[in-house]
């Protein structure tokens, strides 16, 4: 799978994340490795809704492999908006690069677009679905600091449309990992995917309150409940309230508990929980440079340039 | 004399196929998969509730010069799990076949996820894998179970359309 194109975190066996995630390590800890060996070659930045962040770490694990980018701008300013498939857009686009980086605001996109180019392809981001690369940094920050086997992982928030908790769960059925959902009801995983972690023969419970795991979780994954999802404000602030935590809320957590959250944050990890050692988000957002290094770095093959 | 022939003595056709061993209650759903809403000029009769000693209760579904595709044939498994297609030329039947359940279904069936990329302009057809108790789209992996898929039958007749 890995050889071609980054689809979905479903897609990933074990061995390749185990690669990945060693590459990473290997580029983290040398410093050097890694850099320079994709001299002169191009990835392609295909951003059709905006994120800053994905992009710039995707700008930065290129520009440290020797390569270089293209952008095709905002949406607004291209071709997409005057009616051009993402067939069409991504088969131009082809021809200007050596692989190619796609967020989407539809689901499925990424697997389209994947159908009708030969370079690699990675989804980062296709509406709901699936947001793999971000996957590959979790597990990695979650590996660094509580391992990957034999733990208790709890993810919270927005199980809904949170593409980067989907993603997510689907990886960590590789592992021998006890898998607890926290979230409103009207915000629990979609069936599709419970239906996957069925499965896989995953160890999953869902909860609507944190307390009732706590104490058992080697590692908290938080997400963000967006406004948007709630037809009123009153509404959404009762339920957002309840998934918000701080030192207090965290009274009962194991010490050595690792506070993870794919970022940007607004309110949902009270700012002195960053002063603890269990705050990892940021850290793993650094995570994504390495890891985003080592999967250029396997798709676009060892020798730099042989495309050109 | 069994079921079957009573119903072709009926109202024999003399090209085209009948489906038979139809669950009871899909008939109108098994015109969809085949895109027939009447307009098209096709004859077709229609037996719904019919006593079967294997169904209880069966649908038949005769139409006049028209045989079906795969794709049509696998939609159908996914309703009417137990039919059989007989292909009628000259008043005889020259091929009786149960359906099968294959691993996949394209062009049919529409994805009911409105945010599914297969319901933009693009250029491919859906496609939707086959489980025990229902498919899922291979894009976005939505799950529709046995029960609702005649509901998302592409009443345009996709199936039929090149890519
Ligand atoms: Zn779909």
């Amino acid at each position: 799978m890995l050889e071609d194109h980054l689809i979905s975190a479903a897609h990933l066996s074990r061995a390749d994340i185990e690669t990945v995630l060693d590459r990473a390590e290997s580029v983290d800890s040398a410093g050097e490795a890694g850099h320079g060996s994709h001299d002169g070659r191009v990835l392609a930045l295909c951003f059709f809704e905006p994120s800053t962040r994905t992009k710039m770490s995707f700008e930065s694990a290129m520009k440290r492999l020797g390569g270089e980018t293209i952008d095709m701008g905002s949406v607004e300013s291209s071709s997409v908006k005057k009616g051009e498939s993402l067939a069409d857009t991504v088969r131009v686009i082809e021809g200007y690069a050596d692989a190619i980086v796609l967020r989407h605001p539809s689901e499925g996109s990424a697997k389209l677009a994947s159908q009708f180019v030969d370079v690699p392809l990675v989804n980062a981001g296709d509406g709901a679905g699936q947001h793999p690369s971000q996957t590959l940094l979790d597990l990695y920050t979650i590996r660094e600091n509580a391992g990957l086997d034999d733990i208790t992982v709890g993810i919270m928030g927005d199980l809904k449309y949170g593409r980067t908790v989907h993603s997510l769960a689907h990886a960590l059925t590789n592992f021998d990992v006890r898998q607890h959902f926290v979230s409103p009801e009207s915000l629990r995983l979609p069936r599709n995917v419970r239906y996957d972690l069925h499965e896989a023969g995953a160890q999953v419970r869902e909860h609507t309150d944190l307390d009732e795991v706590l104490p058992e979780l080697d590692v908290l994954y938080v997400t963000r409940i967006q406004r948007e999802r709630f037809p009123e404000e009153r509404e959404y602030r009762a339920v957002a309230g309840e998934y918000r935590i701080d030192n207090e809320t965290l009274s009962d957590a194991r010490d050595d508990l690792t506070v993870m959250h794919p970022l940007p944050r607004v309110d949902e990890i009270a700012p002195a929980v960053d002063e603890t050692a269990r705050a990892k988000y940021f850290e793993q957002a650094h995570n994504g440079v390495p890891v985003r290094m080592a999967l250029l770095d396997i798709l676009l093959g060892d020798e730099g340039g042989d495309r050109r | 004399m069994s079921d079957t022939e009573k119903e072709l003595r009926v109202s024999k056709i003399r090209d085209g196929t009948v489906i038979d061993h139809v669950t009871g209650g899909q008939a109108l759903n098994v015109l969809a998969i085949l895109g027939i809403d009447g307009n098209g000029g096709e004859t077709v009769s229609i037996g719904m509730n019919v006593p079967s000693d294997k169904l209880g209760r069966k649908d038949v579904v005769k139409v006049e010069g028209r045989e079906l595709s795969q794709s049509e044939v696998d939609v159908l498994s996914l309703i009417a799990p137990e039919a059989t297609i007989n292909i009628i030329r000259d008043f005889e039947v020259i091929d009786k076949n149960r359906v099968e359940r294959t691993a996949s279904v394209t062009g049919i069936l529409v994805c009911p996820n409105h945010n599914c990329i297969t319901n933009a302009d693009e250029p491919v057809r859906t496609e939707f894998e086959v489980f025990d108790d229902g498919v899922r789209c291979s894009y976005c992996g939505t799950i529709v179970r046995e029960g609702d898929v005649a509901e998302h039958i592409d009443a345009r007749g996709s199936g039929e359309t090149a890519l």
